[in-house]
């Protein structure tokens, strides 16, 4: 269970960008979490609430993008989805395949009030 | 209102550390891996098995990291093996910079092997980089057969797969078959190592072929 880093490491960006672009109050965070990523996304939203709660983020809302696990094959050189966490290409049957989405943990925007 | 674009990774801050730690292990020579399993699936033990069949052929050097004590750096140090302690407190997996602040404990210059034993847990360390060559998952017999299926992520960033406590087999419901056909329908690539830190089955297959990849062979 380390959604409770993960959050403080996201609250910590949104600080970063704020110092950088002169502030403002923040309405929502977009955030992209990978099905493989091993992290529970509500549970990233609750922690993310609770450290928020009486700070200057207080009230801004986490909006999480999930992604789906999707791989590209050396053999054949076409990208699918992986469905039932079989890691096999459906079109070649090939098992060498990279995982080209799934794994993201990612701050993406954020959305300020004027 | 306004939008600010940030698309940046959540652990960027690890993973420029790990980078580090790669970089100091790649100029020294040094082949590392990070040992990672559930709690008691014999990660110590298999450290200890394959420090005593590496001795004297392969420098080695050991991290332990602990949610508390130093328990495991005191069995390994039995052995006579430089050993840093990383207590997390609490903490559930390591991270780079852990890592990177016991390494100045460590003489990098005279190690051909690192040995990062990581918390036990099959869900955080699989997000934290530490600069290691390679993961290694433990999954022991009495844990059953459908591990890979319940932590994917563990076992598709993992190379090596060690199956220990083979020798209980017969007393518990682990299908060997079952669970090497799970891991490998998670990753094809995982390199497959059976062992018993109990009566040292396999044990001499594993360490050879790690012997094997650092520079000292
Ligand atoms: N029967 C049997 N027990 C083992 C084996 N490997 C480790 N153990 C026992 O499992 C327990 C946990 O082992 P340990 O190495 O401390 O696991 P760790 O928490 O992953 O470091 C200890 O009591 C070990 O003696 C094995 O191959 N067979
Ligand atoms: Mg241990
Ligand atoms: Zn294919």
């Amino acid at each position: 269970m380390h959604e409770l880093s993960i959050a403080e490491s996201i609250v910590d960006i949104i600080g970063d960008s704020l110092a950088r672009n002169g502030g403002g109050r923040v309405r929502s965070v977009k955030v992209r979490i990978g099905e493989l990523s091993g992290v529970v996304p509500e549970s990233v939203d609750f922690c993310f609430k609770a450290i928020t709660a009486g700070t200057s983020l207080d009230g801004s809302t986490l909006e999480i993008e999930k992604t789906h696990i999707v791989a590209l094959c050396d053999d054949c050189g076409k990208e699918s989805s992986v469905e039932g966490l079989v890691f096999r290409c459906p079109k070649c049957g090939g098992a060498n395949i990279k995982v080209i989405s799934g794994n993201e943990l990612q701050v993406v925007e954020i959305e300020l009030d004027e | 209102m306004a939008v600010v674009t940030i698309e940046r990774k959540v652990l960027q801050k690890n993973d420029e550390i790990a980078q580090q730690n790669r970089e100091l292990f790649q100029k020294n020579g040094i082949f590392v891996i990070n040992l990672v399993s559930s709690p008691g699936s014999g990660k110590t033990s298999l450290l200890e098995r394959t420090l005593e069949h590496l001795k004297g052929k392969v420098r080695i050097a050991v991290v332990e990291g602990d949610v508390q004590t130093d328990l495991d750096a005191q069995r390994v140090a039995k052995l006579g093996v430089p050993v840093v302690q990383i207590v997390t407190n609490g903490g559930c997996h390591l991270e780079a910079k852990l890592v990177q602040d016991a390494l100045s404990n460590i003489d990098v210059a005279n190690v051909d092997l690192l040995v990062i034993e990581n918390v036990g847990n099959l869900v955080c360390p699989a997000g934290y980089d530490l600069g290691e060559s390679m993961k290694v998952v433990i999954a022991s017999t009495t844990e059953g057969d459908d591990k890979p299926l319940k932590y994917p992520a563990m076992f598709r960033n993992a190379s090596v797969l060690i199956i220990n406590k083979t020798d209980l087999v017969p007393y518990v419901n682990c299908n060997l078959g079952e669970l090497k056909k799970n891991a490998l329908q998670i990753n094809a690539n995982l390199r497959v190592f059976e062992t018993s830190c109990t009566t040292g089955a396999g044990i001499p297959e594993w360490s050879e072929w790690l012997r094997g990849k650092t520079k000292r062979t």
